[in-house]
């Protein structure tokens, strides 16, 4: 099996995961990792996939589908966390669920110095903005991890980040 | 000049069933208060720049009801860009109220760049929302109610407003309250 063949099974195993959970909304700021998960809801005729033109407007989509009584995600890279901030006050302020899938740079094997500010500052950002963390660092972690999540928001009512670290992803060779 | 409050109080008539979405500062208390404070108008009272794509969530969720945002112009230049994140999608219900008094109310009045040089409705049209129009007097804002009353593509209002103070009262500011009982609204409507 190739690597990509590889890449396909596990992030599909976490698009059928989110599926099967009621998730129908899916708004992203394209990311390379995330490209199996923006592609299937593209063609999923019976979900929203939601171009974001920053990822502080995918807070709000996923905000406005709990308000309409859908389940939605935000897909994003961790440089776009740091472009969610204030708007994570909407949901740690009027206690929305949420969930979040984060690609992960600046993190295992990082090769782009650029990357690290940000990526490193991640977890400590996100924390104190009230969103639980949860690493992925194997296929199967991740597709479990995620399930785990969708618990933790759609039953627990909490935010939480699931973050796909370059362990997983693989780090880019420049 | 239009009054606001006034201005906002005809173009929500007869949207009784409408979701509201309103954003920070002069809109959510101009909304509050031509709602009556109903549960299907969830105000904000931060948060600056939410309220758009708030809205577009909400209308891709529940697409067999009309969603209105009301926001300013401070507001909607803070994400200007949610505008074309709305066109791409360009759902059928959704409609954008922008309050414009060329001003940034909360923080002194300051002038935005809409007051002078910015033309938020060409931006509008720029990002791709295939209805906009511009409302300076009375006779426009009935115009503007027609384009509310109508279905079809996701439509921009932007209601040109005298500076000036909002409606006088006090939204609640319990956000997990507010997105409670709005959610039970929408929730509830559907049952029925």
């Amino acid at each position: 099996m190739s690597d990509t063949e590889i890449t396909a099974s596990w992030q599909e195993r976490v698009y059928r995961t989110l599926r099967t959970n009621g998730v129908s909304q899916f708004a992203y700021v394209p990311d390379a990792g995330h490209r199996h998960l923006i592609d299937s809801a593209l063609t999923d005729p019976d979900v929203h996939a939601v171009a974001c033109t920053t990822e502080e407007e995918g807070v709000g989509v996923v905000a406005g589908a709990h308000l309409g009584g859908e389940l939605g995600v935000l897909l994003m890279q961790s440089s776009g966390v740091g472009n969610t901030i204030n708007f994570l006050s909407l949901i740690q302020h009027c206690s929305f669920p949420f969930l979040t899938l984060v690609t992960m740079r600046g993190d295992y094997g990082e090769q782009n110095p650029w990357q690290y500010a940000m990526g490193r500052a991640v977890e400590p950002t996100l924390a104190a903005m009230g969103v639980i963390t949860l690493r992925a660092d194997s296929p199967d972690d991740a597709v479990a991890t995620v399930d785990a999540a969708l618990g933790m928001t759609t039953v627990g009512g909490r935010s939480v980040a699931v973050l796909f670290s370059q362990r997983l992803l693989g780090a880019k060779k420049f | 000049m239009l009054e606001r409050t006034r201005a906002l109080g005809t173009l929500l008539e007869n949207t009784d069933d409408r979701l509201i979405v309103a954003g920070l500062g002069s809109a959510a208390n101009d909304v509050a208060y031509l709602t009556d404070f109903a549960p299907r108008a969830f105000t904000m009272d931060g948060v600056m720049g939410a309220a758009a794509s708030i809205g577009l969530g909400l209308a891709l969720a529940r697409p067999e009801r009309e969603v209105l945002v009301v926001t300013g112009d401070g507001e909607l230049l803070m994400n200007v860009g949610t505008l074309a994140t709305i066109a791409f999608q360009n759902p059928q219900n959704l409609r954008i109220i922008v309050a414009d008094n060329g001003l940034y109310g909360l923080t002194g009045g300051q002038q935005t760049a809409a007051a002078t040089v910015t033309d938020l409705e060409l931006m509008a049209k720029g990002a791709g929302i295939r209805r906009t129009m511009t409302v300076r007097d009375e006779a426009e804002l009935l115009a503007a109610q027609t384009i509310i009353a109508t279905p079809g593509d996701t439509a921009l209002i932007l209601v040109k407003v005298a500076p000036g103070p909002a409606a006088d009262v006090r939204i609640d500011r319990d956000g997990s309250r507010l997105r409670s009982r709005f959610r039970q609204y929408v929730l509830d409507g559907e049952s029925r």
